[in-house]
């Protein structure tokens, strides 16, 4: 691990500052992304801002339903947060799927929309790897390529899966990011936040360089829908999604009037299934039709070999957590 | 023997300072003027390194020395016998030469003056290669050429051939078992230290007389001038049976620098340079006659094994015994892989043979319409047809009976996929487990202190089973002392020799020394009490009697401190020395059967093992505890390895790729079944020794994957003969 230069910073406007004097400077927050990273010198930083004294860690409901969270609010405070266990249920389901109760005590908001993949190509500083290196090639294309790797969203440059499970869940309910940077304030849409690997897998997300996530605020809950987070891996607990489905459903008299469905573990980044949620609105909550959407949902499906059964899963994900929020 | 103590559900006695954290560890001693090693690891799995270019990394601040092929001093390789107590699995030096058998080898050792430093500088070695193309799995080194005999593994008898191709039914069946990683939790290090050409070490080892002879053979001293030790020891699970290259280089670094060093190995290279499990494939052929009798068994089993050292699994080793049969073959034979060199890993070659073993005699019961419980019992043996010897004490029968009826297992409907329980299909199956019941040589010593304290000491290791518990019960047991006033130590090569902790066969090989040193103590003691001055002068030491800590003798009673304090003498102490056991007229061995349900959510791929019941025949239970602990863990272990271990390589490069705690997948604690109910049978087997002692570390673990694997084909009608069994297996597209 490197030597770095270690400033901790009161407020935003501190920490912006400082994180622009630096070279190669990084926010920290929890720590549980960077400092692993960091100890594989997958990651490199410099200069580490630490963000955690610069307040931004309550969680505040707006007065239009909406829910904003502090960037330092961590997983596990959330994930209890009462306003979020009534309102966000599967928020709260989410994040108690991802890591362990260890981290997810370490873990915030911003930290997780930020943590980077869990190829083990990207961390094993030698193989090529677009992401780490880039230009220098994929290894996993050829490789080895089950658990952590995408179906959806993949590129000839890179088809690692986002990791988080908490971004599927605000995916599904819509959100937006809050960041300030040496230029202001500004709003970005979650959806728009991570970016697709396509020729620049390196580029993973919409910050501009020096900026820093200040908020993330969820959008107000939609009135009487119900919602499950169902994350299906080999083991049952500590263990990246293989696949996830994050639903949200109202239904009148048995026909479907929202639907908002999130994958996780099968998408580049977390990954909104509209068409599928499209083909939903207005029809009867059937297992045909649920079945139905989530053939839509994968179908652009691109596997390799040792993820080919993501596909089927991911299916079965949709499936049975629609079934579940609409019995 | 006492019978209260021996066999109660102590605590483990030294669970306070494991607990609070102040039991140290190899990596927890701190010798004054401490300097810290990290190694460089080859990036590549086969060939050359052609140039190590320290001076980036020389400059780095803290930078003591860097070690590598060039300039690493010259050492001996040890002989490597067991019977010498030098044996290594990886006989090759570090830094030997400038050849790369394996990803994650040692190619060069930083040490700097803190952990940071060493790693930081590590990072700044260049090391360039020329790579060979590697040979990264089983199946591609048999593709590449034919295997290599193990011949003295072979068992043959009667004539498997023939029985086999005259049979009424027959099955053949072809099961793999992949590379599993010890995974224990306390990382591989060394402290050593060199004084006046002495050396100390602590070591994360199961075998501390074993670590010294090595130490000694390699270093070319005196195995007086060693001391080797390890008081705690984060598991092991056969990793740390033998030293591996850190240590060399650990111990050759202090030595070099005048200085002491410490080296942890990192959780990647515990992945490469400190030993697995072999990957195993299994040819099984089985015959029977219309009775469903077995009439012929062949089991072929291949394993890999590094470029650098030859490693047998035996997975016959059950087979030739388990059952009865008049026509058996085994052979057990090799393939060479760059991987690091494998090792022991609980219940070696019987985890996996097992899971073959027990899958095939389920598909060879389909086969013939028997239910799979009947057909082990009708094949049921009490003889070892392998050695032609009855087996000392078998109860292999009441252990299906027992765990059969807390099961249920009448109430199993065989029609596949017939069992449901909501939106699962519930599996029921069950699998034998057994393990050859070993004793070594041993040598203890026990003292009753003029405290009022006992002493005993072994050179074995409690390497978290419980080791220190039991040796305290058996001084209890004779005593009648407390366990507080019983203090045992292990872990120190010093100590009169003790045996490597695994095998299973730690306890049966301590205890009876333990045993027989303390009734020498108190014999000592009734000694010094009829001498003169003592506090019985003059009278028959045979008369007198040792109850609960005091000495009865002509109507009065004295503690082992008075008596003590009455010569001035310090203690009564005893020394044993037991032997290895014979196997002339008997076959030791271990027996069992695990009962597992799983269930299998078809509609989202999702299979848990919901219940396990086990009954295991190992002989007097010295500790229900800590022995019901050994099996409900090998228990979670054989669940992992039916359902999630595997070391994943590139098969490119030949490198792990989930070489981490979060990738690499073990059972947590959600995957624990609800119920898991552990039958210890608890019939003494004096023949094997006088406390009726076996061991029970590893049959535990022994059918346990195939138990679920057979589960999981009477849940789902798919037979997974290849673990571990994945949702891509079972999932209904
Ligand atoms: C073993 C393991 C298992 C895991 N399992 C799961 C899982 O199952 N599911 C899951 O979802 N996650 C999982 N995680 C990931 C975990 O959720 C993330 O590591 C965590 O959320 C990161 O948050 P942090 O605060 O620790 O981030 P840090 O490590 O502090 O930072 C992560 C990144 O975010 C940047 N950053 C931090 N704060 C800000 C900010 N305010 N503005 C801009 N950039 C910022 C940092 O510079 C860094 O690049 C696992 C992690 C580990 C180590
Ligand atoms: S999948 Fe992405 S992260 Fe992994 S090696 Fe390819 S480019 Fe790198």
């Amino acid at each position: 691990m490197r030597d770095f230069s270690y400033d901790r910073a009161d407020n935003v406007g501190a920490a912006i500052k400082s994180h622009v004097s630096g070279a190669d400077s990084a926010y920290i927050a929890g720590g549980t992304t960077l400092l692993d990273l960091a100890k594989l010198e997958v990651m490199r930083p410099g200069h580490i801002v630490d963000v955690r004294r610069t307040g931004l860690d309550r969680i505040e409901r707006l007065d239009d339903g909406r829910l904003c969270i502090g960037t330092n609010v961590t997983n596990t405070d959330l994930a209890y947060h009462e306003d979020v266990t009534t309102h966000h249920k599967l928020l709260s389901e989410a994040l108690l799927s991802g890591a362990s109760t260890s981290i997810r005590n370490k873990a915030t908001t911003g930290g997780n929309v930020m943590q980077r993949c869990r190829c083990s190509y990207f961390r094993d500083n030698v193989s090529p790897c677009n992401k780490r290196d880039p230009g220098s090639g994929c290894a996993a294309i050829d490789g080895h390529s089950r658990s952590v790797y995408a179906v959806l969203g993949t590129s000839k440059q890179c088809i690692v899966a986002h990791p988080s499970d908490m971004c599927v869940a605000m995916a599904a309910i819509g959100a937006t990011v809050s960041v300030a940077g040496p230029n202001g304030k500004r709003d970005i849409d979650f959806g728009d936040f991570h970016l697709l690997p396509g020729d620049t897998p390196w580029r993973e997300h919409a910050l501009a360089s020096d900026e820093m996530i200040t908020h993330v605020t969820l959008d107000a809950p939609i009135d009487g829908a119900k919602s499950h987070y169902l994350k299906l891996r080999d083991r049952a607990s500590y263990q990246f999604a293989l696949a996830s489905s994050g639903v949200i459903v109202a239904t009148e008299g048995g026909v479907i009037r929202h639907a908002r469905i999130a994958l996780g573990g099968v998408g580049t980044k977390p990954w909104r299934a509209e068409r599928a949620e499209r083909y939903l609105v207005g029809k009867p909550a059937t297992a045909d039709n649920f079945g139905h959407a989530a053939n839509m949902a994968l179908a652009e499906a691109r596997p390799t070999e040792d993820n080919a059964f993501k596909i089927p899963l991911g299916r079965q994900a949709i499936v049975r957590s629609l079934t579940t929020v609409t019995a | 023997m006492s019978t209260d103590i021996i066999g109660a559900a102590k605590p483990r006695i030294d669970g306070t300072a494991k607990l609070s954290g102040s039991a140290p560890y190899a990596a927890d001693h701190y010798p004054a003027n401490l300097a810290y090693a990290y190694g460089v690891f080859s990036t590549i799995a086969a060939g050359e390194i052609t140039s190590i270019d320290v001076s980036r990394a020389k400059k780095m601040p803290g930078v003591i020395e860097i070690f590598h092929h060039d300039n690493f001093p010259n050492l001996h390789r040890t002989p490597s016998s067991f019977v010498q107590q030098n044996k290594v699995d990886e006989t090759r030096l570090p830094f030997e030469d400038n050849h790369v058998y394996y990803g994650g080898q040692f190619v060069a050792l930083v040490v700097a003056d803190t952990f940071e430093n060493a790693r930081d500088a590590a990072y700044h070695v260049d090391v360039a290669y020329r790579a060979k193309k590697p040979v990264t799995s089983l199946a591609q080194a048999l593709a590449q050429g034919e295997p290599k005999p193990a011949d003295n593994k072979k068992h043959e008898r009667g004539d498997p051939d023939t029985a086999y191709s005259g049979a009424a039914h027959k099955i053949e069946a072809t099961y793999t078992t992949p590379i599993e990683t010890h995974n224990p939790m306390e990382m591989h290090a060394t402290t050593a230290h060199w004084h006046d050409g002495h050396l100390t070490f602590y070591e994360a080892s199961q075998g501390v007389v074993f670590a010294k002879h090595t130490m000694a053979a390699i270093f070319g001293i005196n195995p007086a001038r060693i001391d080797a030790r390890a008081p705690y020891i984060g598991s092991g699970f056969g990793s740390k049976l033998w030293i591996w290259p850190h240590a060399v280089a650990c111990a050759a670094a202090a030595r070099e620098l005048d200085r002491p060093v410490q080296l942890v190995v990192p959780r990647q290279q515990m992945f490469t340079t400190t030993g697995h499990r072999a990957a195993t494939q299994q040819k099984i052929r089985l015959a029977t006659d219309d009775d469903g009798k077995l009439v012929s068994i062949s089991h072929d089993s291949i394993n890999t094994t590094s470029f650098v050292n030859r490693y047998v699994e035996s997975c016959g080793s059950c087979t030739k015994s388990l059952y009865g049969c008049d026509n058996v073959r085994i052979t057990e034979s090799t393939v060479q892989v760059n991987h690091g060199t494998p090792t022991s890993m609980r219940a070696p070659g019987a985890a996996q043979g097992l899971f073959a073993l027990e899958s095939a005699i389920d598909e060879m019961a389909e086969q013939i319409g028997m239910d799979p419980l009947e057909f082990r019992r009708r094949n049921y043996t009490d003889r070892d047809g392998s050695k032609d010897l009855p087996f000392s004490s078998v109860h292999l029968l009441e252990a299906y009976d027992k765990a059969a009826d807390k099961f249920r297992w009448s109430k199993r409907n065989p029609k596949i996929g017939s069992m449901m329980r909501g939106p699962e299909i519930l599996g029921w199956g069950m699998a034998a487990c057994n393990w050859e019941a070993m004793k070594r040589d041993c040598d203890a010593r026990v003292s009753l202190r003029a405290d009022g304290t006992a002493f005993a000491s072994c050179a074995t290791q409690d390497i978290g089973t419980g080791t220190y518990t039991i040796v305290a019960q058996t001084v209890a047991s004779l005593t009648g002392l407390p366990l507080e006033r019983i203090e045992v130590e292990l872990g120190n090569s010093s100590y009169p020799k003790g045996p490597l902790s695994g095998g299973s066969w730690a306890t049966a090989t301590a205890l009876p020394a333990i045993h027989n040193a303390t009734a020498k103590a108190i014999d000592a003691l009734k000694q010094h009490a009829v001498e003169e001055d003592g506090v019985l002068a003059g009278r028959d030491a045979g008369q007198l009697e040792f109850v609960n800590g005091k000495l009865h003798g002509n109507g009065r009673s004295f503690s082992f401190a008075d008596v003590l304090k009455a010569r001035k003498i310090g203690e009564a102490f005893g020394e044993a020395h037991t032997n290895a056991a014979s196997g002339d007229e008997y076959s030791f061995r271990s027996f069992g059967a695990h009962f597992v349900e799983i269930g299998w959510d078809p509609g989202i791929s999702r299979l848990r093992v919901h219940r396990v019941v086990s009954a295991i025949d190992v002989g007097q239970i010295v500790n229900a505890k800590t022995a019901a602990n050994q099996v409900e863990g090998a228990i979670d272990m054989g669940i992992g390895m039916a359902l999630f271990e595997q070391t994943e390589y590139d098969h490119r490069t030949g490198m792990p790729i989930n070489n981490n705690y979060a990738e690499y997948l073990v059972p947590t604690h959600l995957d624990q079944p609800e119920s898991v109910d552990v039958i210890l049978l608890d019939h003494p087997d004096t023949k094997f020794n006088e406390l009726g002692v076996r061991g029970i570390g590893e049959i535990g673990i022994t059918g346990m994957a195939a138990a679920v694997a057979n589960a999981v084909y009477h849940a789902t009608g798919k037979r997974v003969r290849d673990l571990p069994i994945r949702i891509e297996d079972l999932i209904q597209t």
